[in-house]
């Protein structure tokens, strides 16, 4: 169905990319759409059209936009019974290497790398981990950079690091300051956090392990493989692909390339 | 709009079917595809309102009762013929253009994820006219902006009678916002169902 607003939808994606080379084209359609739709009511923008028109002129508008395109829904230790999966099947095997590299794909504000960060320091790895943590947005990897959560959220995520074994009191890890929770910053000494996408850009160094979480479900099937492609090439032999609760390989052309090491809990190794 | 008391009319050239509830809706369902027949050949994707548990046991209770294989929908599934999908918790469930399903993590809609406005909205941009869309009982206003939406595209839109809803508020919400197609009982809205299988596509 061409309809006019799904017309002028695959337009105001064509010209983001074709000015600002951020690639949009191969999510799904039906997410874009509603945030794009969203966007327009916060733009008080009639039509998609005229919205394209301001964000081709207007930078600043542009990187407000993309605010709207990128979800920025995480939280720490998301998923508890993960976390606890990878401290207990995957920290043993990592044990064995003299030094390791994780990428975080699609940190977003720096949730996942954080829970990381903690799980190693407390198994004796983060001194000999370099992290590096990706994401489109460069708004969220300031944010993630930054450390600073609210404290209502960290109380929720609380209960998620101790289901996740978590071995200390979480308020160890951070200061309260007002209604904020400052995370200590020797967490993040090892991590570099850079822009970069699955979308366009490549593989830039071999890796150990591999957390892309909730990011995939935004992607057709087609940039799905692309990104499956990137993790296949970055992951030493016998490496690990860890995806989020309701994300699989079961579809991907990829499949065969790895094996479930906790099928439940979405932790694949590369054959 | 046909009066309650007429019997459900046959809707040609139907290709999926969505349907939405929340409160009551596990008893309303049963009554619903307790009516199907064996072998019912359409696609149905269903959001119920669940409380954010990670793993729904829905498919499975639903599975042993209904007559049609029960499945929890995942991302980028492609829609099989004659399958009941249920969205799981936590997560938004939409029909892509390629009549697939796809997951997201958007706000709550209606305090809801996954939100039957969603799943009804990207279901009508995909099927349009080829879709019929169902909204039972429920205690909030999610699928009223939806369903409004099927009725847009062309699609077919059935409501609970709110007089028979366990929770007349979803039904009603959704009545204040559009005039539907059909505002049935529980049963003629099985039977409707059934009847669909045998309309030539």
């Amino acid at each position: 169905m061409d309809k006019s607003s799904d017309i002028e939808l695959r337009l105001l994606i064509e010209a983001i990319y074709l000015k600002y080379s951020y690639d949009f084209r191969d999510y799904s359609g039906a997410s874009v759409k509603r945030r794009v739709a969203h966007a327009l009511r916060q733009f008080d923008c009639a039509t998609i059209s005229a919205l394209q028109e301001r964000v081709l002129h207007d930078p600043a508008a542009f990187m407000q936009l993309l605010q709207f395109l990128t979800i920025p829904v995480s939280e720490m230790f998301r998923d508890p019974s993960h976390f606890l999966a990878i401290r207990q099947e995957v920290v043993p095997l990592l044990k064995t290497y003299p030094s390791i590299k994780i990428w975080i794909a699609g940190c977003s504000t720096g949730e996942e790398v954080y829970s990381m960060a903690i799980l190693l320091r407390e198994e004796g790895l983060l001194e000999r981990t370099i992290i590096y943590a990706t994401d489109i947005n460069p708004a969220s990897l300031d944010k993630a950079k930054q450390g600073i959560f609210s404290l209502e959220n960290v109380r929720a995520y609380t209960a998620n690091y101790q289901q996740a074994g978590g071995q200390r009191s979480f308020a160890d890890y951070y200061t309260a300051a007002y209604d904020y929770a400052i995370f200590d910053k020797t967490l993040r000494e090892n991590v570099t956090f850079a822009d970069h996408s699955l979308a366009t850009d490549s593989v830039f160094s071999e890796t150990q392990l591999i957390s892309c979480r909730n990011v995939l479900i935004y992607f057709n099937k087609k940039l799905q493989d692309r990104a499956f492609g990137l993790f296949h090439e970055s992951l030493c032999h016998r490496g690990f692909l860890v995806l989020g609760s309701k994300e699989t390989l079961d579809f991907s052309a990829f499949g065969k390339q790895f094996e479930p090491l906790v099928k439940q809990e979405r932790i694949y190794r590369k054959l | 709009m046909n009066p309650v008391a007429a019997g459900p009319a046959r809707v040609p050239g139907i290709e999926a079917i969505v349907i939405g509830a929340s409160a009551g809706g596990v008893e309303a369902l049963l009554t619903v595809f307790g009516e199907l027949p064996s072998g019912f050949g359409l696609p149905i994707i269903t959001v119920l309102h669940l409380p954010d548990e990670r793993r729904s046991q829905l498919a499975e209770v639903f599975d042993r009762r209904v007559a049609m294989p029960v499945v929890e929908a995942r991302d980028k599934e492609a829609i099989r013929p004659g399958t009941l999908y249920f969205a799981g918790p936590g997560y938004h469930l939409s029909v892509e253009h390629d009549h697939s399903l796809s997951l997201s993590q958007e706000d709550r809609v209606h305090h809801s994820r996954p939100a039957i406005d969603y799943l009804f909205e990207s279901a009508a941009d995909t099927y349009g006219p080829g879709l019929m869309a169902i909204l039972l009982t429920g205690a909030n206003h999610d699928g009223a902006r939806g369903l409004a939406h099927v009725k847009q595209q062309g699609g077919t839109t059935v409501v609970q009678d709110p007089a028979e809803a366990r929770v007349a508020v979803m039904p009603r919400a959704a009545l204040a916002l559009h005039t539907p197609d059909h505002i049935l009982s529980l049963s003629r809205i099985g039977s409707l169902l059934a009847s669909l299988e045998y309309s030539p596509c």
